[in-house]
C-alpha cells in the first residue's frame, strides 16, 4: 500500500507553499521531485569520495568506482536485466534514442523502413528523420478512437524493409500502454531490431526487459525521483556489443595510436568521457526507493488515483470538459490530459472571422497559469508529441501527472480548481 | 486587491470583452499571424487614410493574454499616425500588459503586436 502523506515527508519540496497554498505537483511525467534519500546519496558521495572513476590507483577513486560500477548493477537487477554490462549510462531517454539513430542508422540504405507510432514523444521521431538523407523511410503505426494503438494497422505497416521498430512503452499523453511484449513479437519474426521508449512506463510500474524481449530499452533518471542528467541505454548484450561507438574520447578506448584506436569493452566503449557519476549514484539511490515501495503498489496506487480523476470529471460537471486516451485504468498510466472546451488548430484556407473563431474554449496556458495560483503545478502545450496532437485535431491540451507523493486530496484539489476556472475565463 | 490582482482584472476584462472586435469590411490591410506551439491565432485588419490609422478591428482566438493583449493594442493605436505607430515596440507592449510573464507567455502577448508589424510592412510595400 501506498501512503502519499508518509511518502511526502521523504521530499522536502512539499513543506513550501506556492502562493500562499500548498504545493500540489501534478507534472511528474515531465519531472518528479526528489526524495532526501537521494540528495543525500549525491551530497554523501561529493563530501566523502569525489573523484574520477576508473583512472585512480588511490582510496577514493576506488570507492568512486565501486560506488558508480554498483549503480549500474543496481539499475540492471531493477529492469530484470541479467547482466549489467546491458546497461549505458547516457543523459537521459533522449540521448539514448540519439544514439540509437546513430548507432543503428550506419548500416541501413536507401529505401530501409523505420516503424514509429503517431503517440511518439518528439524524441522518438526527430532522431530517425535524421535518417532521411540516407533515403530511410520512416512509417507511422495510427491510433484507434480509443486512443490504443492499432495493431492492425503496424501489421499492415511493417515489411521486409522494416529494420528498426521504436514504440513508446506509455504514452506521455494519452497514458496509453503499449503491448510492447506481443509488438516485439511480430516486430522479431519480422527480424526487426525492437527499441522500447520506457520513459513513462520504467517509473512507473514494473518493467522487465527480459520478458518484454526488448532489444533496447530508452528511460531517464529525473523521471523516477532521480537527479537530471543521467538516464538509460539498456541493450541485448551481442547486439549492444556489435555496435560502433556513439562518442569518442577518454575512458572508451583501449589504445590510442596518432592514427586509429582501439575500443574499451560494452558499456564502457559507449561512455566516452568523464560520466555523471554524481547521476548514476542518485538515479541507484532513487532505484533503492521505488524497490522499497515495490512497483506494484506503485502501479496500483496510479490506476487508483486514475479510476479517480475518472469518477470526479463526470461527477464535476464542468461543461465542455474533455480528456483524452483509453478509458479502461487497465490500459493507461497516471496521466490526465484534457481541455475545457477544445482549440483546433487554424485552418489556413478558411478566413478569420468572428463566427469561424470558437471563443468559449480555455486555452490551456491560461487553465496552467490559473491552477497555478492556487498551488498547482500542472503542465499545458503540445507535451512535446505535435503530431499526436494533429491528429486529436487539437492545438494544446492540460496534463495532470501522478505519482507515488499524490493523493485524492490532489484530485480533489484540482477539480475544485477547475471549477474556478472554467468561471474566470469562460466568455 | 494588489497592483497585480487589480491588472490582472483588467487583463481579464479585454479578454472577455474584447474591444475593437471583428473585421473591416473596408480593411486597406489585413493580416493573420499565429504562434504554431500553441495555437494563438489573431487577425488585425486595418483601415489607414491619410497616413494614418483611421480605424482598427481584430479577430482571434488563443490564451488570455494574446487575445487582451491584441484588444489593448488596437485600442492604443487607434487614430494614431503611422510615424506614431513606430513608437511602440516589444517593450511597451509587455509594458502595456503590466503583468509578470514567464518567457513564454511573452511570446503570446507579443502576437498582436507581430500582427501589427505584418500589416505595416504590406502596407507600405504596397505603396
Ligand atoms: C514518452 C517519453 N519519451 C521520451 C521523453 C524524453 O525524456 P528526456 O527529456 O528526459 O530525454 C519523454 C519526456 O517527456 C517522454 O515522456
Amino acid at each position: 500500500m501506498i501512503n502519499p502523506e508518509e511518502i511526502k515527508s521523504h521530499f522536502p519540496i512539499f513543506n513550501r507553499e506556492i502562493k500562499g497554498n500548498r504545493l500540489v505537483y501534478l507534472d511528474s511525467a515531465a519531472t518528479t521531485q526528489k526524495p532526501v534519500e537521494v540528495v543525500d546519496a549525491i551530497v554523501d558521495y561529493y563530501y566523502n569520495s569525489n573523484s574520477n572513476v576508473h583512472r585512480g590507483i588511490y582510496t577514493i577513486s576506488e570507492e568512486a568506482t565501486e560506488l558508480y560500477d554498483a549503480s549500474r548493477e543496481n539499475v540492471s537487477h531493477f529492469i530484470g536485466s541479467k547482466d549489467s554490462r546491458q546497461i549505458v549510462f547516457v543523459r537521459n531517454a533522449t540521448e539514448a534514442l540519439n544514439f540509437l539513430s546513430y548507432t543503428l542508422g550506419r548500416s541501413l540504405t536507401e529505401g530501409d523502413e523505420i516503424l514509429l507510432s503517431v503517440m511518439e514523444h518528439h524524441s522518438n521521431i526527430v532522431p530517425w528523420q535524421f535518417l532521411k538523407e540516407k533515403g530511410v523511410r520512416l512509417k507511422f503505426v495510427d491510433i484507434g478512437s480509443d486512443g490504443n494503438l492499432d495493431l492492425e494497422d503496424l501489421k499492415s505497416k511493417i515489411s521486409k524493409r522494416t529494420k528498426i521498430v521504436s514504440l513508446t512503452h506509455v504514452s506521455n499523453l494519452l497514458g496509453t500502454i503499449n503491448p510492447v511484449k506481443e509488438i516485439g513479437r511480430i516486430a522479431h519474426e519480422n527480424g526487426s531490431v525492437f527499441i522500447v521508449d520506457g520513459a513513462q512506463s520504467v517509473p512507473h510500474m514494473p518493467v522487465d526487459v527480459e520478458d518484454i524481449g526488448c532489444d533496447f530499452m530508452a528511460f531517464s533518471g529525473h523521471k523516477m525521483l532521480g537527479p537530471s542528467g543521467i538516464g538509460v541505454l539498456y541493450g541485448k548484450f551481442d547486439l549492444l556489443d556489435s555496435l560502433h561507438p556513439f562518442m569518442g574520447g577518454g575512458e572508451m578506448i583501449r589504445e590510442v595510436s596518432l592514427e586509429e584506436s582501439t575500443w574499451n569493452d560494452t558499456p564502457l566503449k559507449f561512455e566516452a568521457g568523464t560520466p555523471n557519476i554524481e547521476g548514476a549514484i542518485g538515479l541507484s539511490a532513487a532505484v533503492d526507493f521505488l524497490r522499497g515501495l515495490g512497483m506494484e503498489n506503485v502501479r496500483r496506487h496510479e490506476m487508483e488515483l486514475v479510476s479517480y480523476v475518472l469518477q470526479k470529471e463526470i461527477e464535476s460537471g464542468i461543461k465542455d470538459l474533455v480528456s483524452y486516451g483509453p478509458r479502461e485504468v487497465q490500459e493507461r498510466g497516471g496521466v490526465y490530459s484534457f481541455n475545457i472546451g477544445e482549440i483546433h488548430p487554424l485552418d489556413l484556407n478558411r478566413k478569420l472571422s468572428v463566427e469561424s473563431v470558437e471563443t468559449s474554449a480555455v486555452h490551456p496556458h491560461d487553465v496552467a497559469a490559473d491552477l497555478d495560483s492556487y498551488g498547482l503545478s500542472i503542465r499545458s502545450g503540445h507535451h512535446c508529441a505535435m503530431p499526436l496532437n494533429n491528429k486529436l485535431g487539437i492545438v494544446a491540451s492540460s496534463r495532470a501527472s501522478f505519482y507515488i507523493y499524490n493523493s485524492r486530496e490532489d484530485v480533489n484539489a484540482l477539480f475544485d480548481a477547475l471549477k474556478k476556472v472554467q468561471k474566470a475565463f469562460v466568455r | 486587491m494588489s497592483d497585480n490582482d487589480m491588472q490582472a482584472e483588467i487583463v481579464l476584462e479585454h479578454y472577455r470583452e474584447p474591444h475593437n472586435y471583428g473585421t473591416l469590411e473596408n480593411a486597406t490591410v489585413s493580416m493573420t499571424e499565429s504562434n504554431p506551439v500553441c495555437g494563438d491565432t489573431v487577425n488585425i485588419s486595418l483601415l489607414i487614410e491619410d497616413g494614418a490609422v483611421k480605424d482598427v478591428k481584430f479577430v482571434g482566438k488563443g490564451c488570455s493574454i494574446s487575445q487582451a493583449s491584441a484588444s489593448m493594442l488596437t485600442d492604443r493605436i487607434m487614430g494614431k499616425s503611422l510615424e506614431e505607430l513606430k513608437e511602440i515596440d516589444e517593450e511597451s507592449v509587455i509594458d502595456m500588459i503590466g503583468l509578470k510573464l514567464g518567457p513564454s507567455r511573452e511570446k503570446c502577448a507579443l502576437l498582436s503586436f507581430n500582427t501589427l508589424q505584418k500589416c505595416i510592412k504590406e502596407y507600405q510595400s504596397s505603396q
